[in-house]
């Protein structure tokens, strides 16, 4: 067993422990990777509903009048285009382009953004945002404030309505709302990270085993699974959604990482701006392009890529895709060739093994 | 759980000597740790195995894992099952998913390795 004193965990850590699970060290934090087998985990999501642990999850809180101008100032999507009670996905970036993170981003109040940021990102995100905080706002490193549950999968609203008031089908996606779950007051939002329908809820910790429970027995008719960070890989993955460290760090920027969507370059200037713009004048080296491997082999995170008998890039994260019973990866190519349909490969074990680029979510729900 | 008959490695895998051949697998911790096996890749027959050297891998959803040859010799057969059915190493990692059989080069060798009891005690001690 690990230390445990060495370890940061969450409010559910015996929870875990009593279910069994496999612990992991993940970033510094001491979390589950597989309770029943990843395989079986990421199906119940994919097929009904799945419960995730994600208290690691760091939260920053922004407050003041102008709360919103500092977020903008700091990230990249357009927070003055949010609504009150609306999220959206963003980044982080350094002046020279690269990420620090990628985070959701919620308007809470006009004086209010509610960060949701990577656990082991999350003390470096808070420096960064206070480092240029030149608008009076408070900035609050709040991680410790909150538990976070996923619950997620086509049956996961009807799990968490059964423990609510909230008409959770007044949420739209990427909206949340401040309710009760379980009698206890939560933010409730209508976001996630497998590529399936769900929520996700902040609690206070001291009520986290207990509604975690609440969430396992209303789940219970729909045969819901407590769900790892192995199944939270593997369902991400297929959904092509970009996990730090992995399709982004600092060494990447938001439109090499096929994520220009989140940069919106008209709406004023922000940190890491004016690198966009000269990267994008020069023109793109490189960009994330998903394949799916053709000859006997997984790729995994790291081994490199070929193209035409020579190296052109590496892979970011390659796995069995459950869903679709496939090996599947994102790799970062030569723009030029990040493209579907290219032939390449990956050199697994010093052999090179046939692969070929393809479109991109791997995997999308039926809406 | 763990036979008697088998001696193991602290790698977590087992073999299991009859006359001058080794049949060769992982243990049922090496399967309960990974997780899911997903994908095993085995030496070709012929192939010359050194003890302590990779002789393949085994990979689960998660991650990869080299599997060590517990002993020196030379791969007379496959478990070709394992090729459609990697998770069959999951379900019977003792019995039917055994790896690869071995025409051992110095049958004196496995006493250098584990009983079944020094391997529970070695196993129960890593936790």
């Amino acid at each position: 067993m690990p230390e445990a004193s060495s370890l940061r965990v969450t409010p559910l850590n015996s929870v875990h422990r009593a279910l069994g699970a496999k612990m992991v060290d993940f970033g510094g934090w001491d979390m589950p990777v597989q309770y029943s087998g990843i395989i079986d985990e990421h199906n119940a999501v994919r097929t009904s509903v799945g419960l995730f642990d994600v208290s690691h999850m760091g939260e920053i809180e922004i407050r003041g009048p102008q709360a919103a101008q500092l977020a903008d100032a700091v990230t990249t999507n357009n927070v003055a285009k949010l609504q009150i009670g609306q999220a959206h996905y963003s980044g982080l970036l350094y002046d020279h382009g690269g990420f620090v993170d990628d985070i959701l981003v919620h308007k809470v109040a006009p004086d209010h953004i509610f960060v949701c940021v990577n656990a082991s990102n999350q003390d470096k995100d808070f420096e960064h945002i206070q480092a240029q905080n030149k608008f009076d706002c408070s900035v609050e490193n709040a991680g410790s404030q909150y538990a976070q549950l996923a619950i997620q999968g086509p049956k996961g609203a009807a799990t968490l309505q059964k423990l609510t008031s909230t008409d959770l089908k007044a949420i739209k996606y990427y909206w949340f709302t401040d309710g009760e779950v379980a009698g206890t007051p939560a933010r409730i939002a209508h976001t996630g990270y497998t590529g399936e329908d769900g929520f996700e809820i902040y609690v206070p910790p001291s009520e986290a085993a207990r509604i975690w429970n609440e969430v396992m027995n209303a789940g219970a008719e729909f045969g819901i699974k407590p769900a790892g960070l192995g199944a939270r890989n593997t369902l991400r993955l297929e959904a092509k959604m970009a996990l730090y460290g992995h399709e982004i760090d600092a060494s990447i920027n938001p439109l090499e990482a096929d994520l220009g969507w989140i940069v919106k370059i008209d709406k004023g200037d922000f940190t890491g701006r004016d690198a966009l713009v000269r990267a994008k004048e020069a023109g793109l080296k490189r960009k994330l392009a998903g394949f799916e491997m053709r000859g006997r082999g997984i790729a995994r995170d790291g081994y490199e890529v070929y193209l035409d008998g020579a190296p052109a890039g590496w892979v970011t994260s390659g796995s069995p895709a459950p869903t679709l019973n496939k090996n599947i990866g994102l790799c970062y190519l030569p723009i030029e060739h990040a493209v579907p349909g290219k032939s390449i490969q990956i050199i697994i074990r010093n052999q090179p093994v046939d692969a070929v680029t393809v479109e991109t979510p791997f995997y999308k729900r039926a809406k | 759980m763990y036979p008697e008959n088998f001696r193991y490695t602290k790698e977590h895998e087992w073999v299991l000597v009859e006359g001058d051949t080794a049949t060769v697998g992982i243990t049922d911790h090496a399967q309960e740790e990974l997780g899911d096996i997903v994908y095993v890749d085995l030496p070709k027959p012929g192939t010359k195995l050194e003890a302590g050297k990779s002789l393949g891998s085994v990979e689960s959803v998660k991650a990869v894992s080299d599997v060590y040859s517990p002993v020196a010799g030379e791969v007379t057969e496959v478990n070709q099952t394992l090729a459609d059915s990697p998770e069959k190493l999951n379900d019977d990692p003792h019995g039917a998913a055994w790896l690869v059989k071995v025409k051992l080069a110095s049958p004196a060798d496995v006493q250098n390795l584990m009983s079944a009891a020094d391997y529970q005690t070695y196993i129960g001690a890593e936790k």
